[in-house]
């Protein structure tokens, strides 16, 4: 393991307690919703919020430890930084910011200068050598604040919201430059975003985070099906539903009883995809397990779907076409019958972590 | 249908125009009655006599230095204001305005009760190092400094204030030192605020009178400077004292066009 953090952090009323391990040529993308602490692990990583508690470890070395009285600052930690909005400094030309760190760090000005530009090559930005900031386009912007960050060889890198500041027309191909990058770089990178896009796209790992803590983390594939929080069920747009199972039968803690097709034993964790749940006006006699009535709490129209939160006695929301929210005449309100089929329940053990 | 902008249609009443042409009559019959009382086939003549020189090399010098020491002085305080967090720090702020709305005159008392002979300070610093404030270019220096150093302060306490903290940080991440970080990243990002500072300071400084009338006194080519030589040459020789006034107004305008966008920028915000 490259980078061993066990971070802890007390800001006023905000307490952060999670420990990261990233190897080296891993990218991993932090999740979590705002005011969970992402911006405050990369700071804390970056040396700009010292830790109350815990250690980090780069490489061997130790950046920060509160009970040693080590802290490294900012400016000697080799670790570079991409920050949301990139920061670059508008007066100087985007040669003059890549080169920035290796002036800082002794180079002289010709030698960091050529270096900047070969930088700047790389990223395909041998044109805009002397613009400034001001001048260039979002994705170049981003692509700049990279190379700002990559030419001091820094041994951790580090991204705050590098797709934030880009228009989504933008997002798809810059998240395919943004990868092959990160893939080149070699050390512990960590991206931290609120889009599971991005960080389907660029990461190897997931780590979700909330309020302060580590909720969730595993392959994205591991986050996708098995989601532990409402938080991740709903990043995935998938319901999540909690129980104790006895076999087949699915105790949910509103007194209702689900069927599902995997027997299991205990507290137990379920989803179910909104559009494996079908709704209907008069109580349907047929296959499904699992009918109930409900009313609809809200209605949102997405394009020609639309997503309908179901009230008690399991909160969940469906998934329909546009066509048949009309043709059901569904509003805020309606009285509704909600069916899903046993098999499309995914039941998986509550304590796994 | 066509929008319509109000602030078109309304027209103003005749009352307001009136006034409004009166108050502009106000402020520019002074300025006429300067150009059209000049003499200016003896304009030269006038602002090379003896004490005309010594007023305006005096008052370039004092001006330069008293800007210089508002630089050195108090830009440092601006970044202690605008980035630390003290007890107390509303009361510095306060202090460090004051002498812009303090009567100059009331300055240069305090300055003389502090830095006169007599002085808390100017006791000791006369009988221990044998230095005199009061009559002498430093103290002209001195009471300059005292009423145009807020001017520098507050521009740039204010520039700094409005600076995104973050550059810093991305500097520092970049390997950056305090200082390093101070001289490329948050010098140059405030630099226009700088230069609009300094501008403001040293032409407040030059057109310094009350204080320095009162603190340094009024000798030819020690402390006499621009305002006090034409308050001086107006009971004497007014062609001098008008040239001079010239002069004055001659520098006011070109500071006044230099930072107009900033000036007129800073009062919309």
């Amino acid at each position: 393991m490259s980078l061993e953090a066990a971070v802890e952090v007390s800001i006023g009323t905000f307490e952060e307690r999670l420990h990261l391990e990233v190897a080296d040529g891993e990218v991993v993308a932090v999740l979590g919703p705002n005011g969970s602490g992402k911006s405050t692990l990369l700071r804390a990583l970056a040396g700009m919020e010292p830790l109350s508690g815990g250690r980090i470890v780069l490489d061997g070395k130790v950046l920060d430890d509160p009970v040693a009285k080590v802290l490294v600052p900012p400016e000697r930690r080799s670790c570079g930084m991409v920050f949301q909005d990139y920061l670059l400094f508008p007066h100087l030309t985007t040669t003059a910011n890549v080169a920035f760190g290796l002036r800082s760090r002794g180079a002289s000005k010709a030698d960091a200068s050529h270096r900047a530009l070969e930088w700047l090559q790389r990223m395909g930005l041998a044109d805009q050598a002397s613009s400034k900031p001001g001048q260039l386009s979002g994705g170049q912007a981003q692509r700049v604040a990279l190379a700002r960050a990559l030419a001091t060889e820094p041994r951790l890198l580090l991204l705050d919201e590098p797709m934030a500041a880009l228009d989504v027309g933008t997002r798809g191909s810059v998240r395919h430059q943004l990868r092959r990058h990160l893939q080149a770089f070699g050390g512990p990178c960590v991206l931290v975003t609120h889009d599971p896009l991005d960080a389907a796209a660029i990461a190897d790992r997931l780590v979700i985070i909330e309020a302060g803590r580590v909720v969730q983390q595993g392959s994205l594939e591991d986050v996708t099906t098995r989601p532990r929080t409402a938080y991740v069920a709903d990043l995935m747009g998938l319901n999540l539903i909690r129980g104790r199972a006895t076999g087949t039968d699915l105790a949910l803690d509103g007194g209702m009883t689900l069927q599902t097709a995997t027997p299991a034993r205990g507290a137990m964790l379920a989803v179910v995809a909104p559009r494996d749940i079908a709704l209907y006006l008069h109580p349907p006699g047929g296959s499904p397990r699992n009918v109930w009535p409900t009313r609809v709490a809200e209605v949102h129209l997405m394009g020609d779907r639309a997503r309908v939160l179901l009230d008690g006695p399991v909160r969940v929301a469906a998934e329909i076409t546009a066509v048949a929210l009309a043709d059901l005449r569904l509003t805020d309100g309606s009285p509704v019958w909600a069916s899903v089929k046993a098999t499309q329940i995914d039941v998986y053990d509550a304590d796994e972590r | 249908m066509a929008t319509i902008n109000p602030l078109r249609r309304r027209r103003p009443s005749a009352l307001v125009v009136a006034v409004a042409t009166l108050t502009v009559a106000f402020l520019a019959v002074p300025i006429i009655g300067l150009l059209t009382k000049a003499s200016w086939s003896t304009l030269w003549a006038d602002l090379t006599t003896p004490l005309a020189i010594d007023a305006l090399r005096l008052s370039l010098v004092c001006s330069l230095w008293a800007t210089g020491l508002s630089l050195v002085f108090g830009l440092p305080l601006a970044w202690v204001l605008a980035r630390t967090h003290f007890p107390g720090r509303n009361l510095v702020r306060a202090l460090t305005i004051l002498p812009m709305v303090l009567p100059p005159v009331v300055g240069g008392v305090a300055l003389l009760l502090a830095f006169g002979r007599d002085g808390i300070l100017g006791r000791p610093l006369f009988d221990w190092f044998g230095i005199q404030m009061t009559f002498s270019t430093a103290g002209a220096v001195m009471a300059e400094t005292f009423v145009a150093m807020p001017f520098l302060i507050i521009t740039v306490e204010a520039a700094l204030r409005s600076l995104d903290g973050r550059y810093e940080e991305a500097a520092a991440n970049l390997g950056a030192g305090r200082w390093t970080t101070f001289r490329r990243v948050t010098l140059p990002m405030v630099s226009s605020s700088l230069i609009a500072g300094a501008a403001l300071t040293w032409a407040r400084a030059l057109g310094e009178f009350g204080a320095t009338i009162t603190f340094a006194g009024d000798i030819q080519g020690r402390t006499q400077t621009l305002p006090l030589a034409v308050y001086l040459a107006l009971q004497q020789n007014e062609q001098v004292a008008i040239a001079l006034s010239l002069a004055l107004l001659a520098v006011s305008i070109v500071v006044l066009v230099a930072l107009r966008g900033r000036w007129l920028g800073a009062i919309r915000s």
